[in-house]
């Protein structure tokens, strides 16, 4: 289980991790799309990082309304395609869990669901057009199959963002169909995807970050 | 009379346009732009696609012009925050950004409706296809 604290700390190592990566997302976008990917997510993130103090000051602890905030602080902030698509994949991941004041896996395989259906609807992207989607399908499907399974949620939150980390690196010997480098046609062939590889990130973070906060509880911290 | 809203991720592209659209017309239209983000970078913004739908709209509607991927996905997510019976006046097409704008320009300047203008774009075989 994950409180709304604990949410707001995932999403306050979001951006830092996105600060981080800035120079190499902007990379990735210069080799293939307008060089800005880096840069807009940075934007968007410091923006939600202020929205997430505000968020801790009025005590709001609906995981739901905290995940609508900072998808709306996405889409006005990012600027490039990521902000409507980041934006509609929180603002959906929202109403999965609209009014829980805590969230366990098979919430989080909601959110996951929420967000994949609003990006694929937003974008209009399907698997291998190189998109954000090549890396958040393949994680949602683990979390699909994992019903019957026997694993604790660390484990699983691992195997999702290995799936995703899988799908990024997918999106390499891919051609874009869609955003600004399918404009590129054959050529966008060998650069991996800027949108795969922010989601991979995103959803490394939860990993790492939900095996700190666990990590935490166990040794009593 | 409808209102006309051109998106580009470029502030200079929606400013051309409106240069060219005006010089085709006798009179001022209901024209607004949103060129780039609020903070000067080329890209577009949910914001000001939002004000620019406020600033020309009536009950006649609101025509969104659009250049590339994105500005389409934040023109359709400034329309969805927008109340449903505004909603169904505004229309988002796919139609080239230039052509379309001098199109609906002179449509507009005549007093056209919305449907009217859809048919000068299909007369004028300004549909996007791919
Ligand atoms: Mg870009």
């Amino acid at each position: 289980m994950l409180s709304a604290s604990d949410v707001i700390y995932v999403l306050e190592k979001m951006g830092t991790v996105i600060a981080e990566n800035k120079e190499y997302l902007t990379e990735l976008d210069s080799a293939i799309g307008d060089a800005d990917h880096g840069i807009n997510m940075t934007k968007g993130f410091d923006a939600v990082k202020s929205k997430l103090e505000d968020i801790k000051q009025k005590n709001i602890d609906n995981i739901g309304e905290i995940l609508k905030i900072t998808g709306m602080t996405l889409v006005s902030t990012v600027g490039g395609a990521a902000g409507p698509l980041y934006g509609t994949a929180f603002m959906k991941a929202a109403l999965a869990v609209m009014g829980k004041t805590e969230v366990d896996i098979r919430d989080f395989q909601n959110i996951m669901e929420g967000a994949l259906a609003g990006v694929k609807m937003r974008g209009k992207a399907e698997i291998s057009d190189k998109t954000m989607v090549d890396a958040l399908e393949p994680a949602v499907n683990i979390l699909r199959e994992s019903k019957d399974k026997e694993l604790n949620e660390i484990e699983l939150l691992n195997n999702v963002r290995l799936a995703a980390l899988q799908g990024m690196e997918y999106t390499k010997g891919i051609q874009a169909r869609k955003g600004r480098a399918s404009y590129l046609g054959a050529r966008s062939i060998g650069h991996q995807d800027p949108g795969a590889t922010s989601s991979y990130l995103l959803l490394n973070t939860i990993y790492q970050t939900v095996e700190e906060i666990k990590g935490k509880d166990i040794n009593g911290g | 009379m409808v209102g006309l809203v051109v998106v580009s991720h470029s502030p200079k592209i929606v400013e051309g346009i409106k240069d060219l659209a005006l010089q085709m017309i006798p009179e001022e239209i209901p024209l607004a732009l949103s060129g780039g983000t609020s903070d000067g970078r080329l890209g577009t913004d949910f914001q000001r696609i939002l004000t620019a739908i406020n600033q020309v709209y009536s009950e006649d509607g609101v025509l969104i012009l659009y250049d590339l991927g994105s500005a389409l996905m934040s023109a359709e997510m400034a329309k969805e925050s927008l109340p449903p019976e505004k909603q169904q006046n505004i229309s988002i097409l796919k139609v080239p950004i230039v052509e379309g704008a001098v199109t609906a320009a002179v449509e507009i300047s005549l007093g056209k409706d919305m449907n009217s203008i859809i048919n000068a774009f299909k007369e004028a075989g300004l549909e996007k296809s791919f």
